[in-house]
């Protein structure tokens, strides 16, 4: 009984240490404290996600009222992954945030920096674990308006517009989905996913539920960041301080393609999504542009931030392709890419903060040679990098394999074909950064000699590791997307 | 210590080398030392591993599995372990000439130099002893990412170029045809463990065979046929011992040899030579065959006329396993050998060559014979070895290639292999006899004076130029090993 109780107080514990670290002025303690609690949090994640595995999904009621009156917290194995996923990012990279944030962030704000971090935390945990689609956009709106907070603490002036944008193109994804869920509520007269799922198609009138099928799925695009409602993203990335890159190209996307995974398979259900609305036409032609334009992009881009970043929306479609096709195979790639491309692009983004860190620049043209002065770092982008390509040996392999295998069993040859070409294109841009890391001479008169910062060192190598040894040993990530696919379809796993 | 743990300790021994050598690489006697350490403890656990085969035995371990039924597994059969022998003796070799190499050229960065050289050799042996398609394919890509850092070694502009050109042709060809092809497999037959006779053929139908054939066979650019053979020369900005042992040796015969692999093991032969959809094949491998050495006589620089002629070589290979009769298996087979003794010893010369004199033109070795005798001599062996002239490494092969075609009554597949002997010769002969018997008196007067390249260099060409004689005297232990293979 105690662990259904720990799937609310993974919410509930960064909430309330939120406002503990306003108090806390000095930066170390809250920086230690922090931790503390995303440690605590990983944990958890982690006894949630063996007891779901070991005994079925975990409904619990909050404040004791019954579903679908009260507010339910649902964890099946999707939702417990996911959990895990954002739990396991946080743990490994808020060590990282001491000297990244004592580095680029003014003094003053240090422990407002972790109060608003920790607030978003408690966001992207709410949304992955309530069962309630109001609590879904409650929890949306504390995520992405600390979100806008974190990105505006960038140190350049530009910093302040993305967010400013980021928060316009953000506001309307957000209004959208409340108008779906407006609509929802208008025709069924209940908020529970579940309840939600059953009363759906006995709708009088299906015209306000596609009219709203629609709000939910743009709204969740733009969160998704999905080409072509991509435009917040690159400078979002670029101008965030690094450590906040890094949180969110790791996290914030997962969350929203975990939001359309629940809402498209759990709540309206793959039959309508797919046979009512050609959500698969609509997904996988958007995608495919998305693979194409967003790698294509990242090759002419010389800030190392920014070259990720377009990256990033290229990956997104990979994601987005494996949902679309609906099938068990193609679930279980899209999902184990979630947990793959968080653990990779983490890494990449942790090591690119270290880069801005030691040298003051992410700029590609100012960091040749950087390869003999940064071993350590610069290997660990490498391996990243390699990671996204989806050379064998490394996570981005198993998740292509499963995505062209999908591909495959669904006769959609073009679509497998695209998913490799897609490879090559990460083939540039990555080869970009390793020739100039690697095979070109050092600046003369560069005389800066970095000491090794192993706060920063390590986080980034737990992550590149585990991007490896997550593309050798599939035994544990494989079973477990498996596992949530086969729930999503509705098969018994 | 049994067979299982032996295929490991040979995939781990070169692993740790690399990192040994990484650590410790600046000091200079360790830096020379462990590589020359590992790559003899390399070829004695190889060595061991190929008698258990020649016994019979069938040495395999599967380790952990990367998809249900889909496990890492390694299996060594007769022509893995050859391959295997190969590239392990002639690392230890090529590792006596590179220490000469290198210092005597004043090379920088020696330390990552032996380090990926360590870790092709691991990638090597992995393809070798792969038990699976996903392993053989997860070997090859690293080895293709392992070998970039040294073409790329001297960081120049045109080495940039070149390893640029060496990395989009290999990763793209086996990224966007051989992996679509391996799926494929994957997804229609639910295997990809190699077994004699073939997994396709009761799963998939025939056209879908053919397309298969195609992915597969374009998809291993590092056979380097033609349209996808640019890789190869543009490799040739590497360092001279990179050239010889992995763009003579241990890359491209990890190509032919998945090649064969996949003839053998995932089509089958006999389901090949029911295919009518196979002769493509033969004409593609023959035009790169013709194609290959036109282009090789119109280069003028040395190391570039090695490559084209690598590159018809390695067609040979894979017209012998085409054919698919025991004839021409043996000596497409023979040839994996044959070829890497002959060339790599080309190979040394123009390292040692250019070490002398730093000449790398053709035209510029105008009575360069007079000045380096040993090195001179031993290109001639390797020429008349290539071509395929007793009493030297390549005769062989060729023989058994010949009596192949007699077999299949394919005149014209005779005609192309006579015809590509006289190219040989016309590429190769000229070399010799100019360099021995100069055109016209040059008043150079360096060039009567004998100065040999430096004695590591010199041991190592003269190695394989014996080893050239040696395969042709003595080649009952290679059909003794091979034998099997053609037997089914």
């Amino acid at each position: 009984m105690i662990t259904n109780h720990l799937s609310i107080l993974l919410v509930v514990l960064p909430l309330l240490a939120a406002p503990v670290c306003v108090l806390l002025k000095h930066h170390t303690i809250a920086w230690a404290f922090s931790t503390l609690i995303s440690w605590s949090l990983f944990a958890i994640s982690i006894l949630l996600l063996i007891h779901v595995l070991e005994f079925g999904s975990i409904s619990y009621h909050l404040g004791g009222w019954a579903p679908p009156f009260g507010i339910e917290y649902r964890l099946d194995t999707l939702n417990a992954f996911l959990l895990l996923i954002v739990t396991a990012i946080t743990a490994i990279i808020t060590p990282y945030a001491l000297k990244s944030v004592a580095a680029e962030i003014s003094a003053k704000r240090h422990n407002l920096f972790y109060a608003v971090y920790l607030l978003s935390i408690t966001g992207f945990l709410g949304i992955i674990s309530t069962g309630d689609v109001f609590n879904i956009y409650v929890f949306m709106e504390i995520s992405s308006l600390a979100s806008y907070v974190l990105i505006s603490l960038g140190s350049s002036r530009d910093a302040t517009v993305s967010a400013f944008r980021y928060l316009i193109i953000g506001t309307i994804g957000a209004t959208f989905l409340l108008i779906g869920i407006g609509l929802l509520y208008m025709m069924t007269g209940t908020l529970n996913i579940t309840d939600l799922s059953e009363r759906i198609l006995l709708s009088p009138d299906m015209r306000p539920i596609f009219a709203a099928f629609a709000f939910i799925t743009v709204g969740i695009f733009i969160k998704l960041a999905l080409f072509p409602l991509h435009i917040w993203l690159p400078n979002a990335y670029t101008y965030a301080p690094s450590i906040i890159s890094a949180y969110l190209a790791a996290i914030a996307t997962k969350v929203a393609a975990y939001l359309l995974l629940r809402f498209v398979f759990t709540l309206f259900g793959k039959d309508f999504a797919f046979n009512e609305i050609p959500l698969m036409e609509i997904l996988l032609s958007l995608s495919l542009l998305a693979i194409i334009i967003g790698s294509s992009v990242a090759a002419f881009q010389n800030d190392l931030k920014r070259l990720f970043a377009y990256s990033s929306i290229g990956q997104i479609g990979y994601l987005c392709v494996g949902i679309s096709f609906a099938s068990v195979t193609g679930l279980t790639g899209a999902i184990v890419h979630m947990f793959n491309h968080a653990v990779m692009k983490g890494g990449i983004f942790l090591a690119i903060g270290y880069l801005v860190y030691s040298t003051g620049s992410s700029d590609l043209r100012t960091l040749n040679g950087i390869g003999r002065k940064m071993p350590y770092t610069t290997a660990a982008l490498v391996i990243g990098g390699l990671g996204l390509i989806g050379i064998p040996g490394t996570s981005g392999f198993v998740s292509k394999w499963y995505l062209v295998q999908a591909a495959l069993e669904a006769d959609l040859w073009p679509v497998a074909i695209i998913i490799l070409l897609g490879s090559l294109l990460a083939l540039i841009y990555v080869g970009r950064v390793i020739e100039a890391a690697y095979f070109q001479p050092v600046p003369e008169e560069d005389l800066f000699q970095p000491n090794a910062q192993w706060q920063m060192i390590v986080p980034i190598w737990l992550l590149i590791s585990a991007s490896i040894y997550f593309g050798i040993h599939t035994d544990i990530t494989i079973p477990i997307a498996e596992n949530a696919a086969q729930l999503l379809v509705g098969l018994e796993p | 210590m049994n067979t299982s743990s032996l295929i490991l300790a040979s995939l781990a021994l070169p692993i740790a080398g690399a990192i040994i050598l990484y650590a410790l690489g600046r000091f200079p006697t360790l830096r020379n030392s462990i590589p020359l350490i590992t790559s003899c403890s390399l070829f004695a656990l190889v060595s061991i591993l190929t008698i258990e085969v020649m016994d019979g035995n069938v040495p395999e371990i599967s380790l952990f599995n990367f998809a249900p039924g889909l496990p890492f597994a390694f299996k060594i059969e007769p022509l893995g372990a050859l391959f295997a022998l190969l590239s392990s003796f002639l690392w230890i070799v090529t590792t006596v000439y590179s220490i000469g190499y290198l210092s005597a050229n004043h090379e920088k960065n020696r330390v990552r130099y032996h380090t990926f050289f360590c870790l092709s050799l691991t990638s090597s042996i992995g393809i070798a002893f792969a038990g699976n398609m996903l392993t053989l394919f997860f070997f090859y890509e690293v080895l293709t990412l392992c070998t970039y850092p040294l073409v790329t070694h001297s960081g120049t502009d045109a080495a940039r170029r070149g390893g640029r050109r060496y990395l989009i042709v290999l990763l793209s060809t086996s990224i966007a045809l051989l992996l679509l092809a391996i799926l494929w497999t994957w997804v229609a037959t639910g295997t990809l463990t190699f077994k004699n006779g073939g997994i396709l053929s009761e799963h998939v139908s025939s056209s879908a065979i053919a397309i298969l054939f195609v992915l597969y066979i374009f998809g291993i650019g590092k056979a380097a046929l033609i349209p996808f053979h640019g890789w190869l020369p543009a490799a040739m900005v590497a360092p001279a011992p990179v050239s010889a042992l992995l763009h003579a040796v241990a890359v491209v015969k990890a190509g032919v040899f998945t090649v064969v692999k996949v003839i053998i093991y995932i089509f089958g032969l006999d389901v090949l030579r029911d295919q009518a959809s196979s002769d493509w094949l033969l004409y593609v491998a023959g035009a790169t065959i013709l194609i290959a050495s036109l282009l090789a006589l119109r280069q003028m620089d040395l190391k570039r006329r090695l490559a084209y002629s690598t590159v018809s070589q390695l067609s040979y290979i894979i017209i012998g396993a085409t054919m698919a009769n025991s004839y021409a298996l043996m000596g497409s087979t023979l040839h994996i050998a044959m070829h890497g003794f002959a060339k790599i010893t080309l190979f040394f010369c123009a390292g040692a060559i250019f070490t002398v004199t730093k000449k790398t033109r053709i035209d510029e070795l105008d009575g360069i014979g007079k000045q380096m005798p040993f090195t001179m001599g031993a290109f001639a062996v390797g020429s008349f070895a290539l071509i395929g002239l007793p009493p030297f490494a390549g005769a062989w092969s060729k023989y058994y290639l010949v009596l192949g075609t007699l077999q299949e009554n394919s005149y014209p597949l005779l005609a192309l292999l006579l015809v590509s002997s006289l190219l040989n010769a016309f590429y190769f002969l000229p070399i010799v006899v100019r360099a021995f018997f100069p055109l016209k008196d040059k008043n150079g007067t360096s060039a009567n004076k004998i100065s040999e390249a430096p004695i590591l260099m010199l041991v190592a060409i003269m190695i394989t130029t014996l080893g050239c004689f040696v395969l042709f005297a003595y080649p009952d232990f290679l059909f003794n090993l091979l034998y099997p293979l053609i037997e089914n």
